[in-house]
């Protein structure tokens, strides 16, 4: 089973399965607001894998929420297939998760510790009525089946029998039972050893082909969001800066942030050469960003008029879209 | 004065009394460490090498612990030396950086007061000098305006600025071995890079030692001498660094390496993940540790644990199938798709 680098993503032409268009989220601390997410478009194509890459409150994890609808817009639009997320009253956003579906970061607290887990993974099944109580029983242990879980053994086993792996794999299971079209995966691998984060990647890229999956990837970690992903995108206080396939953007980052995350990442290679870290300090208030670009503070390129100026997201290569007014190898 | 052997740690088991039983956390450790070097301790969660750090420091518990074995500093025997003994080595001699910044410090003292303790206990010096020291280490890690951040409460202050006080604390009393559990675990990666080389940078100026514990190769392969690898509670590989990364021998050494993804690897490249999970160190497997999740095992590794033996000069492994004796391994079983 070696996948080799194919460019499984559909053409661009078609209509894609997210249109996010110009979100932005913000929320009420006191008399203040934080811009969590201010202002990002982009698009994802059915059966494509997103990663959304940037470090702690660059507003990635608060992106993902916001397409599952637990967090609200506070303004733009979320267009998933034909309907339009912002607009959806109660009823609809119960339909609406059938077909997305989140997992989380912490695998131990996010199954309920009183359940066995073969009900845990039936309850998606159970709300929605589908099916006799048999039938559901033998889905879910078929699915629990499907992501290494044995359900003979484990199924009548409660979540703190498990370890952290094994309840990432329940959790992924969960997800399934619907057969949602879009899956949002919030750091699902940044608890887990790397031996088990292998393992977990690697099941889902194999759930990805089975059941055709649109996924968007969230972490932090660079190595992990470059293997699963087929584009990428990298978030800066709030902002997009920078969307392109996986293998491009890691070649060839034109964002001064995105090349600056690169040589910070570390690889186990003793000869792998150590760049002196390009970026000093620490990511700038939300609660008072900078004008005009907002990495400007941090920035060894910046200029006047990046403190003017927002740079806008625009194409330099087809696919490879970059907000910098000064994007490198131009 | 580099050179002078400063850690010696020989045969150190440590066992916990549970009440399912003797857990035994550390099998049979053994390792030195000369001043100005780091060394680097690389295994996954409950391979041992929290346990060990704190071993080596005195501070686990004693009366739910066995500790047999000898930990020698500067020449001392200082395992299960009583406290007051110990005292006198923490903070001036051996100083410890904690796994998490975010609950190390004590949040309801100011930053300064945190920092100056140490100097006080220690070293004797008046109020108005140890806050002219905190201040100037401050500086040294790296804080912007030590002087507001002196009188700062720690929740006022990022993950990476708390570690970096966490750092300026531990080098207070200026110590001759930094122990660093996890120093950057939970930190973006581009502070993550900035800490490194700030204790890179402070380990070189002062000549101190260091013992960088850790579960991820990346941030052992290029910022330490010699590495050890923890698997359930034994060393079951030890070499210098560049040696490791080009001859590994120990089948599990590789899988952990390979299991990680790369940067350099184009994207969906398939990940070679260790099926199986680490054995349950209450009933460990009588043979080599590995042996359930090893590719390469034979009944040989099933039934008898392999010794750490010395290879090559300062190249140790226990396997009885090393990686680099070629032609006597035998070919992998081919890998099953999903286990957990």
């Amino acid at each position: 089973m070696t996948d080799t680098a194919v460019d499984r993503s559909p053409a661009a032409t078609t209509d894609p399965l997210l249109a996010v268009e110009d979100l932005h989220v913000s929320f009420q601390r006191g008399n203040t607001a934080v811009q969590a997410v201010a202002g990002i478009s982009f698009t994802m194509q059915q059966g494509e894998t997103l990663g959304l890459v940037g470090e702690s409150g660059c507003g990635k994890t608060t992106t993902g929420r916001a397409i599952v609808q637990v967090e609200r817009a506070t303004s733009g639009r979320i267009r998933f297939g034909d309907t339009e997320l912002t607009a959806l009253n109660r009823g609809g956003l119960r339909t609406l998760r059938t077909q997305v579906q989140m997992i989380f970061q912490d695998p131990i607290s996010s199954l309920n510790p009183r359940r066995r887990i073969t009900d845990v993974v039936a309850e998606p099944l159970t709300i929605w009525k589908i099916g006799t109580k048999e039938e559901r029983r033998q889905t879910a242990n078929a699915m629990l089946d499907q992501v290494g879980i044995d359900p003979v053994v484990n199924g009548s086993r409660r979540p703190r029998e498990f370890s952290g792996g094994q309840c990432q794999r329940i959790s992924i299971a969960r997800a399934l039972m619907l057969k949602p079209k879009l899956l949002v995966c919030d750091e699902i691998v940044s608890a887990l050893d790397v031996s088990v984060q292998a393992q977990i990647l690697n099941l889902l890229e194999d759930l990805k082909q089975e059941y055709n999956l649109t996924i968007l990837f969230i972490a932090h970690d660079l190595a992990v969001v470059k293997n699963v992903s087929d584009r990428v995108a990298v978030m800066y206080l709030g902002k997009l800066c920078e969307i392109a396939p996986a293998d491009l953007l890691y070649e060839a980052p034109a964002h001064h942030y995105t090349a600056a995350l690169l040589a910070s990442a570390v690889e186990p290679d003793p000869e792998a050469e150590r760049t002196t870290v390009a970026l000093s300090g620490e990511p700038p208030s939300p609660i008072n960003p900078p004008s005009g670009c907002r990495f400007r503070t941090r920035c060894p390129r910046a200029e006047a008029r990046c403190a003017d100026e927002v740079p806008e997201m625009r194409a330099i290569a087809p696919g490879h879209q970059v907000a910098c007014h000064f994007p490198i190898g131009s | 004065m580099s050179g002078r052997r400063l850690l010696e740690v020989e045969d150190l088991n440590v066992t916990f009394a549970t009440s399912r039983g003797d857990l035994r956390a550390v099998q049979g450790v053994s390792l030195t460490l000369d001043q100005g070097k780091t060394l680097g301790i690389v295994g996954e969660s409950g391979s041992g090498k929290t346990v060990l750090s704190r071993a080596i420091m005195g501070l686990l518990p004693r009366a739910s612990t066995t500790q047999t074995g000898s930990v020698r500093y500067d020449g001392t025997e200082i395992l299960n030396a009583p406290n007051a003994d110990l005292r006198k080595l923490w903070s001036t001699h051996i100083a410890m950086v904690f796994q998490d910044p975010m609950t190390s410090l004590n949040p309801v003292q100011r930053i300064g007061h945190q920092i100056t303790e140490p100097l006080r206990i220690h070293l004797d010096v008046s109020k108005s000098e140890a806050k002219e020291t905190a201040l100037s280490l401050l500086m040294q890690v790296g804080i912007p305006s030590p002087v507001e951040r002196y009188d700062a409460y720690p929740g006022q202050l990022s993950g990476g600025m708390r570690q970096r006080v966490m750092i300026a604390i531990a080098l207070a009393c200026a110590p001759r071995l930094l122990m660093a559990d996890e120093p950057t675990t939970g930190l973006d990666v581009t502070v993550q890079a900035q800490i490194l080389d700030l204790l890179g940078q402070l380990q070189h100026d002062r000549d101190m030692a260091m013992i960088l514990v850790t579960h991820d190769l990346g941030v052992v392969a290029t910022r330490t001498d010699e590495i050890i690898v923890m698997y359930a509670g034994n060393v079951v590989e030890r070499a210098p660094t560049n040696v490791l990364f080009k001859s590994m021998a120990m089948p599990y050494t590789e899988a952990l390496l390979e299991s990680m993804p790369r940067i350099a690897n184009p994207s969906h490249t398939r990940l070679t993940a260790i099926e199986g999970r680490p054995p349950d160190l209450l009933h460990p497997p009588t043979g080599c540790p590995f042996a359930p999740r090893c590719p390469y095992a034979q009944d040989k590794c099933r039934s008898e644990k392999p010794p750490l033996l010395e290879a090559t000069p300062g190249h140790s492994y226990a396997c009885w199938f090393p990686l680099t004796a070629g032609d006597r391994r035998p070919d992998p079983e081919p890998s099953q798709t999903v286990t957990a």
